[in-house]
């Protein structure tokens, strides 16, 4: 039997990338993308049904269409995206216990995929490198996005309990970049000079956005319930990523990099919450073997690669462009080797 | 590099310096070329090189760390010759016993802690890579504080140091590695001169019980010479508890010369890796029992107290 998908978000880019691609794929019988904004992107074959899923509207779609899947992709990273951080915390948190009643209700539902983030660990000195998806954190998230993620896979836990029928899938997504998703962090790395915090260096990981949507494709056409870590092989250090996207960075003091941050948001330059500099001052490391044995997917691309990939699209023509700098390596060397290398 | 700056626009740089026409970059670069073969001797031309490629590949990003952030190429190149010429000049440490550590997979290296800083663990590590055939790298577990100190943190995690935690432990013993403690923690190498080289309590035992269950032998190491780099003769406990560290040290020469107070006295060090105590015959769950645990950590700890009294009665003196 084909599949009735129902997936919340639509009205953002990823959402949207999603819900196109389940329209094309066999596997899948209708596609409804649910979201309280028009979208603004193609969405192909997916039926856009405008409800928030704030309020119980949501829970006739899903009864009325017999949907047996539910992706929910609607947990908003920032706040500019709601409106600001009231709205954003209501439709996060509010939002997925309303979207959960309404599956919990709904006898057809089979599957519940959520598309949640590696912040639910947050980003501390005196928590371990590399989380497996069991390691709790030495301290929970206290704000922001990263509280939401917490709160939401909270609820989803208390969902699984009272409905154990239903397949319940949560993917802890890396920061996700590529050629065309637009996040807090991508467009960080597009300014042309980084503001750092002095004396550390976060480890970061990345996903590829393709690497992404399959993921979240596999949890909704296969059965493979779940918590899964979902990320590229091998870490970049922030200070590698800003060189290997040319932009020199300049280190601010850890006390003022809030003020930074809130002026870069109210300039609209980028997007740093606290958690934000949090991470970006700590770095955090997930652990990816269970997604690999239990959830069966092999990500194509590494943190590097998919780093890579944003970064050719992104981020040429920086003051340290790589490129610049090997042409200048290639004339030194031939130079100093003799060569017809780089001089003759 | 503003003058390059034209050629990096041109999609195929191998010809762009000799295409652009600014033949003023070429002259420079032939200059520049000449100047290195001056510092790097007659023939260095080829180290030259080669440090400019090591240059753009660090300038671009082109190397790798392992998801603990070490750099073993940083290490290597930068970090470890720099430590040598305290390790050879300064010290003049004389290590014992390097064939005790295995040349390949996972193991223990327990040491005593002392000396106010961690210069004991910095000398370790230059041991374990510079006298042991293998050039193993030693990762060292470390307290908390030293990953929320700026620039500390940074660079404990680039020479390969992680967080003491048993999950860090065990995912350093699953790669093979050869992991460090030094299990007394604050307390041994905060503690007064008087007491020095009588060891501390050894925290809960949690590094024992990680070697069992990775089946990782333990190499006991005693480090005599630490004790006596910052002999703390007081302990300024309230500015301490202000700025949220576990001790200020008052040594002979600190805080009283200033930054000149931070020099370490050039004591004679002594690194004893010690004979490997095996831990795969406990089959598993034996790291579950508490009085084994106990009683392994105990035989450590006996090892190391016993191999530094033999050590300080080889030194003569403490500087010589």
């Amino acid at each position: 039997m084909r599949k009735a998908v129902v997936v919340t978000g639509v009205a953002r880019y990823l959402g949207a990338c999603f819900a196109r691609m389940l329209g094309d794929d066999p596997a899948v019988g209708r596609v409804i993308g649910i979201d309280v904004v028009p979208p603004q992107h193609d969405l192909g074959r997916c039926e856009f049904e405008r409800a928030d899923i704030r309020n119980p509207v949501v829970a006739d779609v899903i009864t009325k269409a017999r949907v047996d899947t539910v992706v929910h992709m609607n947990v908003l990273a920032t706040p500019v995206d709601a409106g600001g951080r009231a709205p954003q915390k209501e439709i996060n948190v509010i939002g997925t216990m309303q979207l959960l009643a309404a599956c919990q209700k709904a006898p057809t539902v089979r599957r519940l995929v959520v598309k949640s983030s590696t912040t639910v660990y947050g980003a501390s000195p005196r928590d371990p490198a590399i989380f497996t998806e069991e390691i709790a954190p030495k301290a929970l998230p206290r704000s922001g996005f990263a509280k939401d993620s917490v709160e939401v896979e909270g609820y989803v836990r208390g969902f699984s309990r009272r409905r154990p029928d239903v397949y319940v899938t949560t993917l802890r997504f890396a920061n996700f970049v590529g050629p065309t998703v637009r996040t807090p962090l991508t467009e960080y790395f597009t300014m042309p000079v980084l503001p750092v915090v002095i004396g550390h260096d976060a480890r970061l990981q990345f996903v590829h956005e393709d690497d992404g949507l399959a993921a979240l494709r596999l949890a909704t056409v296969e059965d493979r319930p779940g918590t899964y870590n979902v990320a590229g092989d091998g870490i970049m250090l922030l200070s590698q990523a800003a060189r290997r996207a040319g932009r020199p960075n300049i280190p601010v003091p850890g006390l003022v990099s809030s003020t930074v941050g809130a002026v870069l948001r109210r300039a609209k330059l980028a997007d740093f919450s606290p958690e934000q500099i949090q991470f970006l001052t700590y770095g955090r490391g997930v652990d990816t073997t269970r997604m690999r044995e239990q959830l069966g997917f092999e990500p194509k691309y590494t943190t590097a690669q998919a780093f890579d990939s944003f970064v050719d699209a992104r981020c040429r023509g920086g003051i340290l462009d790589p490129d610049r700098l090997r042409s200048v390596e290639r004339t030194l060397v031939g130079l100093l080797r003799g060569s017809a290398g780089g001089g003759g | 590099m503003q003058r390059a700056a034209p050629t990096a626009d041109q999609t195929t740089p191998e010809t762009s310096a000799s295409t652009s026409g600014i033949g003023s970059v070429d002259e420079f670069l032939a200059l520049a070329a000449q100047l290195a073969a001056l510092v790097f001797g007659p023939g260095g031309e080829e180290r030259a090189a080669q440090a400019v490629e090591f240059l753009r590949r660090r300038l671009t990003g082109d190397y790798e760390v392992d998801p603990f952030g070490f750099d073993a190429e940083l290490t290597e190149t930068v970090l470890l010759p720099l430590l040598r010429p305290l390790y050879r000049r300064w010290f003049r440490v004389r290590v014992t016993g390097a064939a005790n550590l295995p040349a390949d997979g996972p193991a223990l290296v327990v040491a005593n802690h002392s000396g106010t800083l961690p210069l004991d663990s910095l000398m370790t590590q230059v041991a374990v890579h510079d006298e042991h055939p293998a050039q193993r790298h030693l990762r060292v577990l470390g307290a908390d504080l030293v990953f929320q100190l700026p620039f500390v943190g940074d660079l404990a995690r680039t020479s390969g140091t992680t967080l003491a935690c048993n999950e860090d432990a065990e995912r350093l013993f699953a790669a093979g590695e050869l992991v460090g403690v030094w299990p007394e923690g604050f307390k041994g190498i905060g503690k007064p001169f008087s007491e020095r080289y009588k060891l501390q309590r050894f925290g809960r035992g949690g590094f024992v019980a990680a070697a069992i269950r990775a089946r990782a032998p333990i190499v006991p190491c005693a480090i005599v010479g630490a004790e006596e780099t910052y002999p703390m003769v007081g302990n300024l406990r309230t500015v301490a508890r202000l700025l949220g560290l576990p001790y200020l040290p008052i040594t002979p020469t600190f805080p009283w010369l200033g930054v000149l107070g931070l020099v370490p006295l050039p004591s004679k060090w002594l690194i004893e890796f010690g004979e490997p105590i095996p831990t795969a015959g406990y089959g598993p769950g034996a790291a579950e029992d508490p009085t084994l645990v106990f009683e392994l950590t105990d035989r450590v700890r006996e090892t190391i107290q016993q191999t530094l009294h033999t050590l300080l009665a080889r030194r003569s003196n403490i500087f010589f």
